[in-house]
């Protein structure tokens, strides 16, 4: 049995009259509502399989997991900081008699006296860090995969933002216990609000409502963090998915799968099981973890007091990231004029922050921007097919996990036995050392992987049966690859810099648009003027002619690479390292010079 | 004779060598090196000089011959009982090597020497004493009071439940778990190295139990499972990546896997 | 290509790249092909679904028979709850997939994928539509209409956003925050100076008792409120400013500029606990180094020398609270702090 190549689309038997139950409900909704044409938009849509298209999945069910379990804890949880005094004959005992705010009270007493109320809390939480997780491993999937380029680039807006409002959401859910970690928390929050220049101690005083901590913060958090984030994320999750399904979802590359297909299976039944299984799976393990797992035990950190502070002050995973820059900033502060600007908190806080999520935000323009292909792509990339752009998404991952690890200083100190002082000035380098090896050595290896792919397209498997040919040498016999195999290996586009157009017309006259197209002609350079490109048609049927075919090819060629705009190729008898000299900038018009030494 | 020579020109030769050679360096310190001292446990007076032989013999180097202290180590006179009970039967002295502090571990000398060795310190000057059982019972202290009066004085060292903390230039505060009544006490009360002194005028006697008697209650298993270490959101991140996001990602390798 | 110079001339010339050879052939599953492998699966699927059943109802048997009386039946209690959750969840999904994998049809389709850009004629209907719908509004001839709308459209918001943000402040008294408790002397909580003035005594946090001179003993460290705060209308927001670290050194390690030599008394000095960086409590004192860490991002205080700043990201040193003796031997406050506690803002040295 072949593959169908037609849309499973309903067998063709002429007008459909409904008869039992099921049928007469469908009759019932489609001539109220017409859902026969949903039906048949979606129904048996196809979607492609891989286990990497599931990593939003984890994000998207975790975030149902939050929205239910979080109505049980509205059901307890009262988010007001008027003051109570805790029961004396309550668990836990640590707590009788305590002076405390009414919102932390009722966390505690839902995780001791509300039978679930623990292992909802707890759920709740995994979730939320399983959430953001999710999401970021997500994004670097479609990052490293490519498939934030058009026709996607708004969709990956739309999902930076929801990363944005997942941020935002955790850190105002830890929040709402009110408890000495979370309150500490809000403290540096508060410190990071009354640095901002001109109208800092205003959105310190708007926040709170007054003074730290005030009244209001954790009822203002509660709305933001029960309706407002949650809004804003289901609105924009929806969009996410319509956009999916209506881009279709995007493919590795494979045989028979191109940029005008979709192969997979259909939506109904294949992918509403699949996806039905996999919510209950996250659902359960979930589950699992909340009932095994102890997470944020408020009552060891006690109510929110501003005396108190625990060793190993940190916020949730997520938030790291800022709390690991604002200890690696050295202590620089300015007075301008009698008023004071805190760059030891505003860069680490604000303006590198900043920087790197406006590139991660961009990032889909940036790299169109150096080049001039204007289609849509649906078939992914494999990273090491695109060596600048898996350079720089591991680049990135290095400075922010960088800043991360810097969050956790005080307890890497603790369970390394090393000193504080000494992780705090080596992570001080790395944040600027480390990316930059980081991609340098991606790129390389990028690059090195490609050239291997090169390799066994033109050659095939290494067999290790070596024999021996009348003539005396000896030759390795190589297994040729299938077709399968080989499109694999030769189905991406080479991707070369864009040319530059003449700075000046024919008349002398400056040519608009000759800054922009050299600053775009930059980049483009940037991104693929190192590159190896993939195997020819023409280079296969060579590759076998010179060595007597695949199969007893002894000595490999040399990879056929291209360094620099023009296109000088190193030949095989040429040394290993020739490398061209790139023309001089300054506006040349780099040729192909196919068959020519350049 | 051949097999002798082949022998030694094998490759384990000079471990072999250097594994006799470490035997009988050993047999030959356990042989002659000199014992510690012993002395019958007596009355008040020969504790104190059963006391001033063993502090000749493990402490005068650093500390000087009458406890005076040196430029390597302070001066004991005035640290009491209770901090020389407090730094032996934690195995912290005498101190074992050049650490940035010095690091609990299995005492060196056994209960009856260390109290030996406590009165003689204790002779040089007043000090604080060594605290009786019923100043340290964890029953009679309120665990809730303890928590008011760890959290603004200990916590932000040992943390929240004494699970440990940093300080600087590769200093740490220690985690408790294993810390009897006593040692709590004492450690409080005599302020070891970098931890400062909590006088009596700071924190009561009665404060000090109310301590101890949180430290005890939060030993207990937490309700929630397993504990993670109690060290607080970082370990919690930690263990959502590597359970939570390892364990579904591998589900969902299952899921896109294709069946047999 | 130099590549071309090894292919023989006869040949035919190669397609320049490669053609994609189209899907692999169906592969049948052991199920697909013996029915028996498809009735086992079949029996397993039916074999997990009756565990996650077992466990669902296992849950609310929890549920009713474990009460929550001390810390072990809390432990229990949401250790069998959530396993039953759990199970029983999982149970369904794991019976779903492999339900999905093993024995719905696994024929592979191909669907084919149109542009996102619509044709040329609906494109050019809309851009119609558009061009008419302007038109017939006749905003294009009306420019004073344009600005009119934009600018009422503009301010139209206000009414609804001014007193939303505005009202958030309260009464926007920024100026608190440069005066603490330590400023107000009460009676019954003050202690009267050598000069006759009135001084706020330090007291224990959280006890709020006033702590002597006496008490301070060298090395030690003491966690310090205004006596009366815990009596104070405003006890969170008035602590937040007013906590102090207050500790004895030996005189002798002690480096204070003329000015400031009274606001310590014999080695006892006393600081905000205020961490000028972003304001998480400065409280790790090592009494050895006479350093003060803060946890948060370990700024590190010298306490000989004004708490000047020795490592990290604070740049301020911490404010000191001048102190003496009353004349019952209590610590009091000479003042308040002379320069506002905690983080800087704008307006900071205003």
């Amino acid at each position: 049995m072949t593959v169908s190549s037609s849309t499973p689309t309903a067998r063709p038997s002429g007008e459909y009259r409904p008869s039992k139950a099921m049928g007469s409900t469908a009759d019932l909704l489609d001539t109220r509502v017409g859902v026969a044409k949903a039906v048949k938009f979606i129904g048996r849509k196809i979607f492609p399989e891989h286990w990497s298209f599931l990593l939003g999945e984890i994000a998207l069910w975790s975030f149902v997991v939050l929205i239910l379990t979080g109505i049980f804890l509205t059901m307890f949880f009262d988010p007001s900081m008027a003051h109570t005094t805790y029961p004396e004959d309550a668990m836990p005992a640590t707590h009788q008699g305590m002076e405390m705010s009414v919102a932390y009270e009722s966390t505690v007493l839902m995780s001791w006296e509300v039978k679930g109320g623990l292992l909802m809390r707890q759920m709740h939480h995994w979730a939320a860090l399983l959430f953001v997780a999710a999401i970021v491993v997500h994004m670097f999937r479609i990052f490293f995969t490519g498939a934030f380029r058009k026709p996607r680039e708004i969709n990956w807006l739309v999902g930076f933002t929801l990363l944005i409002l997942s941020l935002l959401a955790g850190f105002s859910g830890y929040s709402l216990p009110d408890d000495v970690l979370s309150g500490n928390g809000l403290r540096i929050a508060d410190g990071v609000a009354k640095s901002i220049p001109i109208i800092g101690s205003y959105v310190s005083y708007g926040l709170f409502g007054g003074e730290f901590p005030g009244e209001h913060i954790i009822p203002r958090l509660f709305t933001v963090h029960i309706l407002l984030i949650p809004a804003a994320i289901v609105a924009l999750v929806t969009v996410h998915l319509i956009l999916m399904v209506v881009h279709k979802h995007t493919q590795y590359p494979g045989v028979g799968r191109t940029d005008n297909n979709v192969v997979g299976y259909p939506a109904f039944p294949v992918y509403a099981a699949k996806m039905a299984g996999f919510f209950l799976i996250v659902f359960g393990f979930i589950a699992l973890m909340g009932a095994t797992m102890s997470i944020n035990n408020v009552w060891n950190y006690g109510p929110y007091d501003p005396s108190p502070v625990s060793a190993g002050a940190q916020p949730d995973w997520y938030m790291l990231f800022l709390e690991g820059a604002l200890r690696l900033m050295p202590g620089w502060e300015v007075v301008i004029a009698g008023y004071t600007l805190s760059l030891n908190i505003l860069i680490p806080g604000v303006i590198v922050p900043g920087l790197l999520f406006t590139f991660l935000a961009v990032y889909p323009f940036l790299e169109a921007a150096a080049t001039k292909d204007q289609r849509e792509h649906h078939v992914l990339d494999r990273p090491r097919n695109v060596p600048v752009r898996t350079a720089l998404g591991v680049a990135y991952l290095g400075a922010f996990g960088v800043t991360v690890l810097a969050g956790a200083n005080d307890l890497i100190a603790t369970h390394f036995e090393l000193s504080i002082n000494d992780i705090t000035w080596f992570f001080r380098i790395a944040f600027f050392v480390l990316p930059v090896v980081l991609f340098i050595a991606t790129k390389r290896i990028c690059l090195g992987l490609q050239r291997r792919d090169r390799e066994l397209a033109l050659h095939g498997h290494e067999t290790g049966r070596v024999v021996q040919l009348p003539d005396g040498a000896f030759m390795e016999v190589h297994k040729p690859l299938t077709d399968e195999e080989r499109w694999l290996l030769v189905a991406h586009e080479a991707q070369r810099p864009i040319e530059v157009g003449p700075a000046t017309d024919r008349r002398g006259v400056d040519r608009p648009g000759y800054r922009a197209d050299r600053i775009r002609h930059r980049i483009s350079r940037f991104f693929y003027e190192d590159r190896v490109e993939p195997v020819t048609p023409a280079e296969l049927a060579a590759a076998a002619h010179h060595g007597h075919g695949p199969e007893t090819d002894g000595h490999p060629e040399e990879p056929h690479e291209i360094h620099g705009g023009s296109m000088e190729v190193t030949r095989p008898e040429a040394a290993a390292d020739e490398q061209v000299e790139q023309p001089p900038s300054g506006g040349s018009i780099a040729t192909l010079a196919r068959g020519e030494k350049g | 004779m051949k097999a002798l020579a082949a022998s030694r020109r094998s490759r384990f030769a000079p471990a072999l060598l250097v594994l006799l050679a470490l035997i009988l360096t050993g047999a030959m310190y356990a042989a002659f090196a000199p014992q510690p001292a012993e002395a019958a446990a007596g009355d008040a007076t020969e504790d104190v000089e059963a006391g001033q032989e063993l502090f000749r013999t493990n402490c005068a180097t650093c500390h000087g011959l009458n406890g005076e202290g040196t430029d390597v180590a302070p001066s004991l006179i005035g640290v009491g009982a209770a901090s020389v009970d407090f730094q032996m039967a934690t195995g912290r002295m005498p101190m074992r090597n050049n650490s940035p502090q010095a690091e609990a571990g299995p005492p060196q000398f056994d209960a009856e020497q260390i109290s030996q060795v406590a009165a003689y310190v204790a002779s040089l000057g007043p000090g604080p004493a060594i605290p009786s059982e019923e100043m340290v019972d964890p029953a009679t202290g309120d665990p809730a009071n303890g928590l008011a009066l760890f959290r603004t004085n200990c916590a932000m060292c040992h943390n929240a439940v004494g699970a440990g903390g940093a300080l600087s230039e590769g200093k740490h505060a220690p985690a408790l778990w294993d810390s009897t009544p006593t040692e709590i006490y004492e450690a409080m009360l005599t302020g070891p190295q970098s931890m400062p002194v909590f006088n009596e005028a700071n924190i009561s006697p009665e404060g000090k139990r109310d301590v101890i008697a949180y430290l005890m209650e939060v030993r207990e298993p937490t309700p929630g499972g397993v504990s993670l270490g109690s060290l607080g959101p970082v370990s919690e991140g930690l263990w959502v990546w590597i359970i939570g996001i390892g364990g579904l990602i591998g589900a969902a390798i299952w899921i896109g896997a294709k069946s047999s | 290509m130099s590549t071309e110079q090894h292919v023989a001339p006869a040949e035919a010339q190669e397609p320049e790249l490669f053609e994609n050879p189209g899907t692999e052939e169906h592969r049948e599953r052991l199920g697909d092909v013996d029915p028996r492998y498809a009735k086992a699966n079949e029996r397993l699927i039916a074999l997990i679904l009756a565990v996650s059943a077992l466990a669902s109802i296992g849950s609310i048997v929890a549920y009713v028979a474990l009460p929550l009386e001390d810390l072990w039946s809390v432990r229990n209690s949401t250790l069998f709850l959530g396993l039953g959750l759990g199970i029983g969840m999982l149970g369904i999904g794991v019976a779903a997939i492999h339900w999905a994998k093993t024995l719905m049809s696994n024929v592979e389709y191909v669907e084919e994928r149109h542009p996102q850009r619509s044709d040329d004629e609906p494109r050019a209907v809309a851009a119609d539509m558009m061009k008419h719908g302007v038109e017939d509004s006749g905003i294009g001839r009306r420019p004073l209409l344009k600005g009119a709308a934009l600018g009422a459209v503009a301010l139209a918001p206000l009414p609804y956003v001014v007193p939303l943000v505005a009202n958030l402040g309260g009464d926007w008294n920024v100026g608190a925050f440069r005066h603490t408790l330590w400023g107000e002397t009460p009676e019954e909580y003050s202690g009267r100076l050598p000069d006759g003035s009135l001084g706020r005594r330090l007291a224990r946090d959280p006890e709020d008792t006033p702590i002597r001179a006496t008490d301070v003993t060298n090395g030690s460290v003491f966690h310090v409120i205004p006596h009366g705060l815990n009596e104070h209308e405003h006890f969170y927001e008035e602590k937040a400013k007013a906590v102090v670290l207050m500790v004895r050194l030996d005189p002798d390690l002690l480096h204070e500029p003329e000015e400031k030599a009274d606001w310590s008394y014999n080695g006892i000095v006393a600081y905000s606990k205020i961490c000028t960086h972003v304001g998480c409590p400065v409280a790790l004192y090592e009494q050895q180094t006479h350093h003060l860490l803060c946890p948060c991002h370990q700024s590190t205080f010298d306490m000989t020398d004004q708490a000047k700043v020795v490592f990290g990201p604070a740049k301020r040193p911490l404010p000191q609270l001048p102190i003496a003796v009353d004349d019952e031997g209590y610590l009091v406050a000479r003042a308040d702090f002379d320069e506002p506690i905690g983080p800087s803002y704008w307006e900071r040295l205003q």
